[in-house]
């Protein structure tokens, strides 16, 4: 059924703060390494040590150059599945694969009755969706549902894999239906927003913009320069100063 | 996008079956052709085999065409899936009319209202298949009001044109049907570069700034690349085509699709006995060329929002 659900009980999702990301790769390897075992389950390459080689992969990093000269910055920019509230790539379905759950919003794709026919591709904005060149069905980014429920491993591994994997921390996993929880107030206090909000799917996932600089050039304009230390007035400072007096006076 | 050429055999061979059954039942129905058996059954045979053929063609670009039935369940949502249905139950009116004239030799009363059904049916196919590629917000060159209308008259243009062939090499009247094909290619050609001029004035929607949403802090440009080689995203949306092969291929379609057609068809109606029935048969032929290059062109002219994440500037 690929009509939406009316409401969702959760709105399950990703922070992901663009402030401290360093394009490591990481929750990307991480993503395929588990996916590729898990409820996606192959994500297939083609020509994986030839000339050519490719792959359903469900998380994307690239890396844009923002501003100009000296005032410009790299921002790492993680692209995956947002888990959209009102996502065309499930109303385009022909057969019912694509699907939103009502219980915590995470949009899958049915591998079993999926016909691999692309629309849901076609209708993302996001490029969100890879297509299983072996496998014949779409793929996509699936929340770790086979992790954030299984009961089979530590409550603490219980969040998706690049969650996990972020060495930074830059990617955050949580409820964001509830106002109060840890991402969703990371969101109000850092000012998080929604990629392309005019096609109006309302991504759950939330981008945290890049603080304002902190390095030279900001730095420069506030602080006066930095003034040696000078003695601290006690006996043994006031012995050591003598010294070196001393002793560069007769090197002179 | 990537032109998939299952899909642009689909839409152009059962457009063309679709319109030349829609105009054999309608006509019959209304009396304008007379149902010979020879006729219904070379009609309807090229007309249900084109349209099948594109059918079956269309499952050749899923990933799993053995699973294509399950695409008639979401009809509540999904234009594909309308396309679906329309395109079965088109099989049912078109069946019966087809059934009635070459086994009866009869297109009134019950075939007639069936002739009528099969022309909506297959109208409301085609229809299902614009709105597939016009409900695309993603794709600005398709979300436009004349992609359904376009796909619309091509199908009775082409079919128009199998029509007045038929007619014209198996000895019927064929003036009406030619009538009506180069009507409907006059219309087609007025739309078709009426499209052309909205998707060539029509402004870019959305810029990398917007798509990642750093454009408070300046101009966005890739810096590193997210993988090396094309991924599928990039295979499928990321298709381009040069700007000058693009107007190139439009004058090949308004030559091919539109005009070389309307003059073989003004030539057949004034030409002496021989030459009709092959000038109308060489108008089909160039119509069929021209149709599978303006359908490949709508889609190697079709951008994807997605690809400003790569670097595109504006889509």
């Amino acid at each position: 059924m690929t009509s939406l659900p009316q409401r969702t009980d959760r709105k399950l999702g990703l922070v992901i703060d663009l402030d401290i990301c360093v394009g490591c790769h990481g929750c990307a390897t991480s993503c395929k390494e588990w996916n590729t075992g898990g409820y996606s389950a192959p994500l297939s390459d083609q020509d994986p040590y030839g000339a050519d080689p490719h792959g359903a992969w469900l998380n994307r990093i690239h890396a844009y150059e923002v501003g100009e000269g000296a005032a410009s910055r790299t921002v790492h920019f993680p692209r995956s599945c947002l888990h959209c509230e009102t996502p065309a790539c499930v109303t385009v379905c022909p057969t019912g694969a694509s699907y939103k759950r009502a219980e915590d919003g995470i949009v899958l794709v049915n591998p079993d009755t999926c016909i691999g026919c692309k629309l849901c591709s076609w209708a993302c904005p996001y490029g969100a969706r890879e297509y299983d060149y072996a496998h014949g069905v779409m793929k996509k980014c699936t929340l770790c549902v086979d992790r954030i429920y299984n009961t089979n491993i530590p409550e603490r591994d219980r969040v998706p894999a690049c969650v996990k994997a972020c060495p930074t921390g830059a990617r955050a996993f949580g409820d964001l239906g509830d106002p109060q929880s840890e991402v969703s107030r990371s969101v109000a206090v850092r000012g998080g927003y929604n990629l392309l909000e005019a096609f109006g799917y309302q991504p759950v996932n939330k981008y945290l913009p890049p603080r304002e600089r902190r390095d030279a050039t900001t730095a420069a304009r506030s602080a006066s320069p930095p003034t040696m230390p000078t003695s601290d007035g006690t006996s043994i400072e006031r012995f050591f100063a003598w010294v070196d007096r001393t002793l560069s006076a007769k090197e002179t | 996008m990537h032109p998939a050429y299952s899909v642009i055999v689909f839409t152009t061979a059962s457009g063309a079956g679709l319109g030349l059954i829609a105009l054999l039942s309608a006509g019959a129905a209304l009396g304008l052709i007379p149902p010979d058996r020879t006729l219904g059954i070379a009609g309807f045979g090229v007309g249900f085999a084109l349209f099948t053929g594109g059918l079956l063609s269309s499952t050749l670009h899923l990933g799993r065409p053995e699973r294509a039935w399950r695409a008639f369940s979401e009809w509540r949502s999904s234009w594909l899936s309308r396309e679906g249905v329309a395109a079965v139950v088109t099989y049912v009116p078109a069946g019966i009319a087809a059934l009635g004239w070459v086994m009866l030799g009869r297109s009134d009363g019950i075939f007639a209202v069936a002739g009528v059904l099969a022309a909506l049916a297959a109208a409301v196919t085609v229809y299902c298949t614009g709105q597939i590629y016009a409900s695309l917000p993603t794709i600005r060159q398709w979300q436009q009001p004349l992609t359904t209308p376009v796909y619309l008259i091509l199908a009775l243009a082409t079919g128009a044109l199998l029509a007045t062939a038929l007619l014209a090499v198996l000895g019927h009247p064929w003036s009406l049907a030619a009538r009506v094909a180069f009507l409907a290619l006059a219309v087609g050609l007025l739309m078709k570069m009426l499209y052309w001029r909205a998707i060539d004035t029509s402004r870019p929607r959305y810029t990398i700034e917007a798509a990642t949403g750093l454009g408070a802090l300046g101009k966005v440009r890739p810096l590193d690349p997210p993988h090396t080689q094309p991924n599928f995203v990039m295979r499928e949306m990321g298709f381009e085509i040069a700007r000058k092969h693009a107007e190139r291929l439009r004058g090949f379609v308004v030559l091919t699709l539109f005009a070389l057609p309307m003059a073989l068809l003004a030539i057949a109606g004034a030409a002496p006995s021989p030459i009709p029935p092959m000038a109308i048969v060489l108008a089909a032929g160039s119509a069929a060329v021209g149709v599978l290059v303006e359908r490949w062109l709508f889609f190697a002219e079709a951008e994807h929002v997605s690809m400003l994440y790569y670097g595109k500037a504006a889509a």
